[in-house]
């Protein structure tokens, strides 16, 4: 314990008597007096510059510090440095959110202590290492109390984990909820909150009596439920004809599978309107062939409608794959045998078997509807729902942001309460049919009507979808989708051109910039995400710790948060100090880490339980520690799911809007939000091309870095649902 | 270099461990002599696993204190211990090689590479595997992997060695070969070994010392032969060996022997140490004999009935009925056997009988 109390509480010190306390970005007003001294560090500042409310740090450090020199005091030690730990990350907190730019950060806490000359900005690189050492002190602590089994690793990991979570997803939550009620002169009030949640335009029925449009809740869930029907059944008729049927090309509906993956949400809204807009392909035909007018009928519930359908079926397709796989085919050879025919067989057994799998899917596509963005932006016209309603109230001439925050609580609501039902309700209800011990049987024909039903439905569909695909990959390369079909590289030059100019190599393509941004931000924030996720798998699958169960619920909510309403959080929490991240890449990185990880943690956990827990403790009565046996014993074995997980939350880094769109700034603008910003001025012929080169670009790391890991071990786990049921959208 | 023992004592004092409401080990306390193999012995959840746990380090007791080599480790985690352990599963690294799994140990306390190698390969050539270093666990075979996981707990030389029910994946044969290996090899290296086993036969075939366990407490601790032939109560005695438990009663001692009345029959026992009056009297199935004829002449044994006989190569196994209750009897004389249905009196012989409290 000694070296390791030691070095943290080395790092606390430098943290707070030498490295700059505040962040000093351009985005604050600047600190009056200029901290003098070296590095305007928590220590000088607070003797020279009058922000007193920093010295009393140096209070547990001073006291760790006297526990860690002095022999004498060894006993007291872990207690000592549980109580200091503990009160200096308090004290850490308590100041940075008391005291803003201007002094008080409440009016409350002025008329309590009398106003203050000097206020002060957002936590900086000093800030973070002191709180980081304190937790550490503090966990540090608490393994030499004797809990965890006097394990530090696990006891830092869990608080490490823990107090991401609580900074990064529930102080965010937190902002929403209190922004919800702001009145307008920072303070918070019920009736603004009753008032805002309670808002006509959000509940009306007047659709149902007179010809206006309904409450925009009534249309999300419209659009969710309808969405999560249609997807559910055709995800259950791909289901039948890949595992049920001898169709001969399924290696071509499992390619269906990885599409979504791959694919930013809003491009199969582009390709919908390259058919179906004023200039598209089957709208010209028609009113070439019968003479019907061109209209802006796709644009609206049909389109948003249809645009979800065609994104969320693959997801619904992997669900059931698993539920359709996971019936025991012996089941039905048994209730054959017992005369029960074909038809009777699957209403009988399979069916209800497959039952509650069904709801689960139904569930999946009903949250994933609720939670998208870019395709009812895109396609929406007039008919709106809750993802895009709380964007256009941030970023429209309204910027009411406690309206955007009242909207979030609803969406956030309804999200959660799906998540909850699947969880709890489903989680219980579920039938495993295929055990550990040999199936022999095998699986039943399907009675003939349902296999007509199944072909029909499923591979009109998948032919559908690849041709859209096609039309996104050939788009690029026309003058003018509809009007002008003549091809061109203008839009693929206009992104990615390059020249030689005096200073050499000059990427003068207008895509260049936002795409070397995502790769960036994409690269860091992968490592990052396996990092965490992995972390907590190992620390939810191998540890047992009092309040495991909670901790894994926590983890796992931010998979329900919608990205809309993450964004929307991010903006609140993280434009004030202490934490003050808008604008620089850094929110970007941490958005991603902290969207991506319950896929990461869902693939380390399945991976983990695969790896005999004696393994472990083996290593560890052979002298090993917590952390060289990770290193030695759990990472080679965890190699596979590693790579999985890097490169999902690399591509999903590249392909996700909802939350980022919200967080871009000019410097560091994102390829998707580059794209939907094209689109919405009418530039689709860009839009397409980059889209397509995005979707290029992700096949090809995906196939490369299957290549590399070798298909089979990576193909299996892109193909386990419950990774991608996870995808955030 | 060579393989030594840092052979350390162990004791634990008033150890318990609780999980929520549930306590796993009670109150345990006892003591293993350096240089013994101490076998904990119980039926399956008995506690004995949790308390070889808690040697390792890989449990912390929640009350109690644990000393190995007088030394006071209850705090200490499993890392910093110096005890090691044999795994049911093995546990060896599948994606190491044999050589490195059995450096692994040494490797991670800092021991050069090229000593570590050596002293691996060292210690696989002592359990009969030399040559075996660049294999792969997959491609041994289950006696041979278990051989890997005992050299690679060796090599560090423990003060503790652990096994945990480290013979339960071997086939029949195999369990007996290794069972003697392992005694061999202990006495040679003069290890302390605290085993885990719930087969009775290999903990008296293997122990200097059993502690029994039973329902999270230890139920008697003692020599494999104390235990057979002096348990202190029904469950000792029913669990080792196996035992007709009767109703007798005690009725007079002298000079270590007691003597207990049975019916119209008089036995005499090693000294329970137990007061006059009830006690149940423990009879090994090896103790009674069949003697056919008829019933009146019975002056020192019992009539019965024999309800099975079954025929077994080296032994008669048989199952009467009598007055006191059914009876077990294992006889060796399968020349002359009694068969099913017929009378007989049954005969007790003098060692094989044990009183213990009702």
């Amino acid at each position: 314990m000694r070296p390791r109390s030691a070095i943290w509480l080395a790092l606390g010190w430098v943290g707070f008597a030498l490295l700059p306390w505040f962040a000093g970005s351009g985005t604050q007003p600047a600190l009056a007096p200029p901290s003098p001294g070296p590095a305007g560090s928590a220590l000088i500042d607070g003797l020279t510059n009058g922000r007193w409310w920093l010295l009393p740090i140096a209070l547990p450090l001073l006291l760790a510090l006297a526990v860690t020199a002095l022999p004498g005091l060894r006993a007291r030690r872990p207690a000592v440095l549980l109580a200091s730990g503990a009160f200096g990350l308090a004290w850490i907190t308590v100041q940075g959110f008391a005291i803003g730019l201007d002094g008080w950060a409440s009016g409350w806490l002025g008329a309590l202590f009398g106003p203050l000359a000097l206020g002060q900005g957002g936590f900086g690189a000093g800030a973070a290492l002191t709180a980081l050492s304190f937790l550490f002190l503090m966990t540090n602590g608490f393994a030499g109390l004797g809990f965890m089994k006097g394990d530090r690793f696990t006891a830092g990991a869990i608080g490490l984990v823990l107090a991401a979570i609580a900074a990064f997803v529930f102080l965010p939550v937190g902002y929403v909820l209190s922004g919800a009620g702001d009145t307008g002169s920072g303070g918070f009030s019920a009736a603004a909150l009753g008032a805002r949640l309670a808002a006509p335009d959000i509940w009306r029925l007047s659709c149902l009596t007179e010809a206006k449009s309904c409450g925009v809740v009534w249309n999300s869930v419209f659009l969710a439920v309808m969405t999560g029907i249609a997807t559910t059944l055709l995800g259950l008729a791909f289901a039948l004809v890949a595992v049920r049927t001898g169709f001969r090309a399924k290696k071509l509906l499992r390619v269906l599978t990885v599409l979504p993956i791959i694919t930013p949400p809003f491009v199969i809204s582009l390709a919908v309107i390259l058919l179906f807009g004023r200039n598209g392909t089957v709208t010209l035909a028609m009113s070439d062939w019968f003479g019907l007018p061109a209209s802006r009928w796709i644009y609206g519930l049909p389109g948003v409608l249809l645009t979800q359908t065609l994104a969320f079926t693959p997801i619904s397709f992997l669900v059931m794959i698993g539920v359709v796989q996971g019936i025991g085919p012996s089941l039905e050879e048994a209730a054959q045998t017992l005369r029960a025919s074909r038809w009777i067989t699957f209403r009988t057994v399979t069916w209800p078997l497959m039952r509650p799998g069904v709801a689960n899917a139904f569930l999946i596509s009903f949250i994933e509807s609720l939670a998208d963005f870019g395709n009812p932006l895109i396609l929406g016209g007039n008919f709106e729902v809750l993802s895009t309603k709380i964007y256009f109230a941030v970023v429209g001439a309204q910027n009411d942001p406690g309206r955007a925050a009242a909207l979030g609580i609803i969406l956030l609501c309804l999200c959660l309460g799906a998540f909850w039902v699947q969880r709890q309700w489903l989680g219980k209800k579920s039938y495993a049919t295929v055990g550990g011990k040999g199936d022999n049987g095998i699986p039943s024909q399907l009675p003939r009507g349902i296999k007509i039903a199944a072909y029909a439905t499923a591979l009109p569909w998948a032919a559908f979808t690849f041709v859209l695909y096609g039309l996104i990959l050939f788009g690029g390369f026309t003058e003018n989708w509809g009007r002008n079909n003549s091809l061109t590289l203008r839009h693929y030059l206009a992104a990615f051109d390059l020249s030689w100019g005096p200073g050499g190599l000059i990427w003068s393509g207008r895509a260049w910039g936002s795409l070397f941004t995502t790769i960036e931000v994409a690269a860091l924030s992968a490592p990052l995400t396996a990092a965490v996720g992995l972390l907590t798998a190992y620390l939810l699958v191998r540890q047992s710790f009092k309040g495991r169960g909670a901790f894994e619920f926590l983890t796992m909510l931010s998979f329900a948060i919608p990205g809309t309403v993450i964004g929307i959080s991010y903006i609140l929490a993280f434009n004030q100090p202490p934490i003050e991240l808008t604008g620089t890449i850094t929110i970007l990185i941490i958005c991603f880490v902290f969207r991506n990880m319950p896929v990461s943690i869902r693939a380390g956990v399945a991976a983990m339980s695969q790896i005999d827990r004696s393994l472990d403790e083996c290593s560890l009565t052979l002298g090993a520690g917590s952390v060289q046996t990770i290193r030695r014993v759990i990472l080679p074995l965890l190699r596979p799911a590693i790579v999985a997980s890097l490169v999902y939350s690399f591509v999903r880094a590249i392909t996700s809007i909802s939350a980022v769109i919200f967080l871009v700034s000019p410097k560091y603008e994102l390829a998707t939000a580059y794209i939907v910003g094209r689109v919405e001025q009418g530039d689709f012929g860009l839009a397409i091309a980059y889209s397509s080169a995005l979707i290029v670009l992700m096949s090809v790391v995906i196939a490369l870095i299957q290549f590399a890991v070798g298909e089979r071990r990576i193909g299996r786990r892109a193909a386990t649902p419950v990774t991608l049921q996870e995808k955030p959208v | 270099m060579s393989i030594a023992s840092k052979a350390a004592g162990v004791e634990f004092r008033n150890v318990s461990r609780r999980y929520g409401n549930t306590t796993a080990v009670d109150d345990v306390s006892f003591t293993i002599e350096a240089g013994n193999l101490v076998t904990l012995l119980g039926p399956s959840g008995c506690g004995k696993t949790t308390t070889l746990r808690m040697i390792a380090g890989l449990e912390m007791a929640s009350s109690g204190t644990i000393l190995i080599g007088g030394k006071d480790v209850t705090r200490l985690p499993a890392t910093d211990r110096n005890v090691t352990m044999v795994f049911q599963s093995y546990a060896l690294f599948p994606h190491m090689t044999v050589a490195d799994n059995v450096a692994y140990g040494l490797v991670v306390s800092g021991v050069r590479k090229r000593d570590a190698a050596a002293k691996a390969t060292e210690g696989l050539e002592l359990v009969g595997l030399g040559g075996y270093g660049q294999r792969l666990p997959s491609e041994l075979s289950g006696g041979q992997q278990q051989r890997v996981a005992v050299a690679r707990a060796l090599v560090l030389e423990p003060e503790v060695l652990l096994f945990d029910e480290p013979l339960s994946n071997l086939d029949a044969k195999l369990r007996r070969k290794m069972r003697d290996d392992i005694r061999e090899l202990q006495q040679k290296l003069g290890l302390t070994s605290v085993y885990v086993t719930h087969d009775q036969e290999e903990a008296l075939a293997v122990s200097d010392r059993i502690i029994v366990m039973n329902k999270s407490v230890i139920a008697q601790t003692g020599t494999p032969d104390e235990l057979y032939r002096r348990p202190k109560n029904r469950f000792v005695a029913d669990f080792i060996g196996g035992a007709n438990l009767i109703d007798g009663e005690l009725v007079g001692r002298s000079g270590g022997t007691a003597t207990v009345a049975l019916g119209r029959l008089t036995l005499s026992v090693p000294d329970p140490g137990l007061p006059a009056g009830e006690v149940l009297l423990a009879i090994r199935p090896n103790a009674i004999r069949l003697r056919t004829g008829s019933a009146d002449s019975a002056g020192d044994g019992i009539p019965v009935t024999v309800r099975k006989a079954t025929y077994l190569g080296s032994h008669m196994e048989y199952g009467l009925t009598s007055e006191f209750g059914d009876l077990f009897v294992v006889d060796p004389n399968v020349a002359s056997p009694v068969p099913a249905g017929a009378t007989a009196l049954a005969t007790f012989t003098g060692d094989g009988i044990a009183a213990v409290a009702r």
